[in-house]
């Protein structure tokens, strides 16, 4: 097959040659072009023509030509200077390879070491749990592919020193009529900003003293459910409203908000989020939320319908220089949040905020500032408060050492000093960068 | 007479109507020069909008939401592809609750199927060689021969979304190409006088510009690719430089010249700004500006 191929193109070079000098003859000033364009159709030819071969070659192998990698070039006697350079198509899933693993999903792990040095005053009234010295944080693992023309799905889950969680778990169905965005599964809850972080790209290595104590601590509102976003159109800025329904579980146990007694109680979270550019630099991020659902304080006395409610509003104002955005950037973030608890003790209106700024300095350095201050949910009399400062360093984009100091003013007793240090780490596929 | 004017008023009418029935094919490009690109097949009969400006660097582009609201509207995304763009249109892509621009959908284009790709890696590849884009070097329309591939691709699209149009960007592909083919000549023959000259550039965003006009690059400002320059590759590329007497440096507009600069001081090599991409400078308006600033500005410095 591939004998014939070449004796045609031979066949044909050599008449458009004769051609071509039948016709120079006469004509000298053209003789250049024409030549030229022989050149061109002789390249291109023999670029197809060793193109082909290379196919052939592989299935005669009995394999499929491995998409991302050249094949060696074959025994040709014609070998152009291109040949081996020829793109092959990129695979049509993430992975290349043979059989059913080319279907395999993007897989990739970001392990998250905490070291913690300091002291905490553990009076038991606290309800503080500290830091050890040394933490295998958490090691998260994500699974994300696409599962047919209608649905995408997104696996994280985070192991602990001990034990599993399933962090996230949902489908996205892309293409619903009525540009709604629809996920079903387990996936934390459009709440604010910080709750629908994943560790990993928060600016900070914990999380701000108001999502401790008022929005159930580091899992947050992390639940089972259905959400639908969809964009409000309008001439003026990007306007997407969420609703989202839970099954009513969320929180970490030293931080419990939701808990549901029945299959009625669900837990609700809605937000509309606006974002508009201010210049091609800085934009602004702005969202309200609300959330609902039940508490477990009352079941003790066979209470089962006491409700938490919280409100939040955030706003991120965001600058990064186009022509140096690898340089320099700045992200200032604030979430102020209530909480409305019933109790056997009566309603507890508790509120609690923090406000941050990053600032990158250099391509790999980032310095960063936060205050934050909370009362506590269950009795809105404690008041933590606190302030953080965070020199962030990336080695490259795959990897990430902090360092903050942390100075935590709790309601009972004396404020501890720490130091948290932070490395990160991620391996396997390129993931996107958050916004 | 009266009523047979009517009818013909209404008949031309009703023509001229079938004709402008499809409404502008709208489409979105992840780069400036990809839009440029297309907007040489499309004519006025496409609107061509890209996300990512041409001095900023495309590996690193923020996931916007005013970006959600542009793909939502989209016939038709472009994509530079080999993973140049995997840092931040997948979410852009998933949220932007259009069906069409999903990957392999029908108005999911991505650029590079048809173009010459360099620097595909072989064998074992790992994060220890930076970030390295498995699928080969994503900056390939910094040659005019993949220029006219690409444009080839994106009118084979146009043709599949606007069947009717198909002559009309045929017709402008091939007047695309003509004028390509007659500036290619143009830039080979300002450039054939300096053909072997060794340069060095900042990242590896120009394999395929040196390929075509003869230039050899001996190495890079950055250690590996993604990964900030460190003294010591600093101090074994000075060496380089001089044992190679490199007289030039390409380096791209978006990244910082202190290092460049200082490299330049040590070895006498003049340091170019030079843009890969159309918009790079406000020179480079066109894809046929990007090639005439660019080839100019080298033929100025190695004339010297």
């Amino acid at each position: 097959m591939s004998h014939r191929f070449r004796y045609a193109a031979f066949v044909l070079v050599v008449l458009s040659a004769a051609k071509a000098s039948a016709q120079a003859a006469p004509q000298p000033p053209d003789a250049q072009a024409l030549r030229s364009a022989i050149d061109d159709l002789k390249k291109d030819f023999e670029a197809r023509l060793s193109a082909l071969e290379m196919r052939l070659a592989a299935i005669e192998g009995g394999q499929q030509p491995p998409p991302a990698q050249p094949l060696p070039p074959p025994p040709a006697p014609i070998q152009p200077p291109a040949a081996a350079d020829l793109s092959a198509p990129p695979p049509q899933a993430s992975a290349a390879g043979g059989g059913s693993k080319v279907f395999n999903p993007d897989m990739a792990v970001i392990g998250d070491f905490l070291g913690t040095a300091g002291r905490v005053h553990t009076d038991p009234a606290n309800n503080i749990t500290p830091n050890p010295a040394f933490e295998m944080h958490e090691s998260e693992a994500s699974f994300q592919a696409v599962v047919d023309p209608y649905a995408r799905a997104d696996f994280f889950i985070s192991f602990g020193e001990e034990g599993v969680n399933l962090e996230e778990g949902f489908v996205t169905l892309t293409s619903l009529p009525g540009g709604l965005l629809t996920k079903v599964g387990k996936m934390r809850a459009a709440f604010g900003k910080v709750n629908s972080l994943h560790n990993h790209v928060l600016p900070w290595a914990d999380r701000p003293l108001v999502i401790n104590n008022l929005v159930g601590g580091e899992d947050g509102i992390d639940d089972a459910g259905v959400s639908v976003a969809k964009l409000i159109p309008n001439p003026w800025l990007f306007l997407e409203a969420t609703g989202q329904v839970f099954r009513g579980d969320s929180g970490s146990p030293e931080s419990p908000l939701y808990q549901t007694s029945q299959r009625g109680q669900l837990s609700y979270v809605a937000h509309v989020r606006g974002y508009q550019d201010i210049s091609e630099s800085t934009n602004l991020d702005v969202g309200a939320s609300w959330s609902r659902g039940y508490n477990a304080t009352g079941l003790q006395q066979n209470i089962d319908d006491f409700t938490t409610r919280l409100i939040g509003f955030d706003a991120t104002l965001r600058w990064k220089p186009l022509r140096r955005s690898i340089y320099h950037s700045f992200v200032g973030r604030s979430e102020v949040i209530w909480s409305s608890r019933e109790q056997p003790n009566g309603l507890q209106s508790g509120m609690g905020y923090y406000v941050s700024g990053d600032y990158q300095f250099a391509r790999r350095w980032f310095g960063g500032i936060r205050f934050d201050g909370s009362d506590r949910a269950y009795d809105s009399t404690l008041h933590d408060s606190g302030g953080s400062a965070i020199l962030t360093y990336w080695p490259s984009e795959f990897s990430q050492v902090r360092g903050q100091y942390r100075r935590t003013a709790y309601a009972i007793g004396p404020a501890a000093n720490e130091f948290l240090f932070q490395f990160q780490f991620s391996i396997g596929a390129h993931g996107a960068h958050p916004f | 007479m009266n009523r047979k004017l009517l009818i013909w008023t209404l008949g031309s009418m009703l023509a001229a109507g079938s004709a402008r029935a499809q409404p502008k094919l709208n489409v979105i490009t992840t780069t400036e020069d990809l839009a440029a690109i297309a907007r040489e097949v499309g004519g006025d009969r496409v609107t061509v909008e890209s996300i990512a400006r041409g001095y900023q660097d495309p590996h690193f582009v923020e996931a916007k939401p005013s970006f959600i609201l542009k793909l939502q509207k989209a016939d038709l995304l472009i994509v530079v592809g080999r993973e140049l763009e995997i840092g931040w249109l997948p979410p852009l892509v998933q949220q932007s609750r259009n069906g069409k621009i999903q990957p392999n959908a029908e108005g999911y284009l991505d650029a590079s199927l048809g173009a010459q790709i360099l620097e595909i890696p072989t064998g074992t590849i790992t994060r220890a060689m930076g970030d390295v884009h498995p699928l080969g070097n994503p900056h390939y329309w910094m040659d005019p021969e993949n220029g006219k591939r690409i444009a080839k691709e994106i009118a084979d699209a146009f043709d599949r979304q606007r069947p009717g149009n198909k002559a009309f960007f045929d017709q402008r592909l091939s007047d695309f190409t003509t004028r390509l083919d007659a500036a290619e000549k143009k830039w080979l023959a300002l450039m054939a006088p300096y053909k072997g000259t060794k340069v060095v550039t900042y990242h590896r965003s120009f394999p395929n510009f040196a390929e075509r006009f003869g230039l050899e690059i001996v190495g890079y400002v950055e250690p590996r690719p993604g990964i900030p320059p460190t003294p010591q590759h600093t101090l074994d590329l000075i060496t380089e430089m001089k044992r190679q007497n490199v007289k030039v440096m390409l380096i791209e507009p978006y990244f910082d010249l202190k290092t460049p600069t200082a490299i330049g001081r040590e070895t006498g090599a003049r340091v170019l700004v030079m843009p890969p991409s159309v918009g790079g400078v406000k020179e480079t308006s066109d894809y046929f500006a990007l090639f005439d600033y660019n080839i100019n500005l080298l033929v100025d410095a190695l004339k010297k």
